[in-house]
């Protein structure tokens, strides 16, 4: 990591700790806000953020690793999340997870070559009365068939470029 | 694409006056308020069933430590498969959720309130912050609320990250101290030694919302709804096989059978109820009564349609369990990561009897050591699986 983006990272980690407190309890929040701006968490991150709160960084490793919406991997600017729950299921989010993995051309758990996407499952995302669903980060699609996998894909190429910081969130 | 309402039937919350309840218990002493929501006999809408005026008595009860205060927790930790009733009461009756934490403040002398957001409920932030703001500036939160002297009250919104263990009140509030979601040891229970080791309560979405009901309307009300151990009304978050999945209110104690055929699941194999953790209830049993004396949920119910493959709704079940684990206990972390492993080989059809009652004995261990309700319920689908449809899971062969 270059030293000017090292020093960008420690001001924006120590403007969220003015923000959030210096509070434990501020860890999660500024962890989200961190993710929020530069995609993932990374062991750097981990370090500062522990200074800032007098905590040891493996307290921040243990809560960064426990969530599944906290990562120190990037899952790239659009994040797939598919409801792999039984609702779900049984709607047919199988054959709208395979055409996800044909048409991004990565696996779940994977993210695209040019970090622009990333598929993973995500527990019950609560639309169970329209499903398949599928979180792109913040926002949500319900009833989605194999065919409309290519549309959502190209609505996020869409607003790539000037309008990307607006659409990247969690 | 879009998602659509979800709503199927009207909510008594939609013909209550907007802050009817909050205006009465401003002109009421703190223990007439939790006398009311005790007699109504209302218990948590989040499935555990604990009766709301006997939390909110233990923490008006409890001493604050010095220099703190108490708190009032919304939990909006919507995670349990097959449940979205929240969701909905959050886009459609925020203001009847903060008027009952505003209601719970005033009766157990809370300062704080918080509101605890599941991360994949993100796009409500914005209209929530909204509604807050609203508030504040109508005086129904901040200072002197309502124009009664010395009562202040505040909600802030807390984004959970993504862990179902979090619905669990203990692991919620290690959540919100910046910990990992893993549940504390009980007692001592969050109305004693909650947030930030103050007095605390924890309570449902819709909890809140009834408790606005109650007061608006009289314990009397509300009690002469349901069964006797099981009053009011419930919202019902009906998905699978139905013609009319979605958000329903009925009165606590309809059999499986009635709620059936209000949502169009006539016909059905069988139905889940209670979410993952719940018991999958076979076409024998319509006839039960889903209360808390019999089928109880906080309103997940999955219609199974004929055609349904039990060993696949398994095999669902357990997959959620082994990814949301804590991972905290033993029963609860090995435990299910075994029944996974059981289900996988009666799908090939590799499993001998003495070792399904292997596993059967397991459930029990997982049923009475795990840590925390999550491992304690986690085999339950299993369970009634294999004892309803042991015909269906035994010898299978490739051709399934």
């Amino acid at each position: 990591m270059l030293v000017g983006q090292q020093q960008r990272l420690q001001d924006d980690i120590r403007a969220l700790v003015e923000r959030f407190g210096r509070k434990r309890s501020a860890l999660i929040p500024v962890l989200q806000e961190l993710q929020n701006a530069h995609t993932t968490i990374s062991d750097f991150a981990m370090q500062v953020v522990a200074d800032e709160l007098s905590i040891h960084p493996a307290e921040v490793y243990g809560v960064t690793s426990f969530y599944a919406f906290l990562r120190q991997e990037s899952r790239g600017r659009f994040v797939f999340r598919l409801c792999g729950t039984i609702s779900c299921e049984l709607s047919g989010k199988s054959r709208v997870a395979r055409q996800l993995e044909n048409d991004l051309g990565i696996r779940f758990g994977e993210t695209t070559a040019d970090g622009r996407f990333g598929l993973e499952w995500a527990s019950c995302l609560g639309m169970c009365d329209q499903g398949p669903a599928l979180l792109v980060n913040d926002r949500v699609y319900t009833g989605v068939t194999p065919e409309h996998v290519h549309a959502i894909i190209d609505e996020c190429k869409s607003t790539f470029g000037a309008h990307a910081r607006e659409a990247v969130h969690s | 694409m879009t998602p659509v309402n979800s709503k199927k039937t009207p909510f008594t919350f939609e013909s209550v006056e907007p802050e009817s309840g909050l205006r009465a218990a401003l002109g009421m002493s703190r223990a007439d308020i939790i006398g009311e929501v005790g007699a109504c006999n209302l218990r948590g809408r989040g499935g555990a069933g604990f009766p709301t005026g006997t939390k909110w008595n233990l923490a008006a009860a409890a001493k604050v430590k010095a220099g703190g205060t108490k708190y009032v927790v919304c939990n909006a930790d919507e995670g349990e498969p097959g449940t979205f009733k929240d969701r909905v009461i959050l886009s459609d009756h925020a203001d009847m959720v903060f008027e009952g934490m505003t209601i719970g403040a005033r009766a157990i002398g809370a300062t704080v309130g918080i509101l605890y957001l599941r991360s994949e409920y993100v796009y409500l932030r914005p209209h929530l912050e909204q509604v807050l703001e609203r508030r504040r500036a109508g005086n129904l939160l901040g200072q002197d609320i309502g124009g009664l002297a010395g009562f202040s009250f505040d909600i802030h919104l807390h984004m959970g990250a993504g862990a179902y263990v979090c619905g669990e009140e203990t692991a919620l509030i290690e959540s919100l101290e910046g910990h990992r979601g893993e549940p504390r040891n009980r007692p001592p229970f969050p109305v004693d030694t909650g947030f930030e080791g103050q007095p605390t309560v924890v309570n449902n979405v819709e909890t809140f919302a009834w408790v606005v009901c109650v007061l608006s309307r009289g314990a009397h009300w509300f009690k002469s709804i349901g069964t006797e151990k099981s009053t009011g009304y419930k919202l019902f978050s009906v998905s699978g096989d139905c013609r009319e999945p979605g958000v329903y209110e009925f009165p606590l104690g309809i059999t499986v059978g009635e709620l059936l055929e209000k949502v169009g699941g006539q016909g059905a194999k069988a139905v889940q109820i209670g979410g993952a953790s719940g018991h999958c209830v076979p076409a024998s049993e319509f006839g039960r009564r889903i209360a808390f004396e019999d089928l109880s949920t906080g309103g997940s119910i999955i219609v199974l349609g004929p055609g349904r493959d039990m060993l696949a709704v398994a095999r669902n079940f357990m997959e959620f369990f082994v990814e949301e684990s804590c991972g905290q206990c033993t029963p609860c972390r090995a435990g299910n990561a075994k029944l996974l492993g059981g289900v996988e080989m009666l799908q090939r059809g590799e499993c001998s009897m003495n070792y399904l009652q292997e596993l059967l004995a397991l459930c029990e261990t997982m049923q009475l050591a795990s840590k925390c309700g999550l491992g304690q319920s986690s085999p339950n689908a299993f369970v009634s699986i294999v004892k309803h449809f042991k015909d269906e899971i035994m010898g299978r062969t490739l051709a399934h």
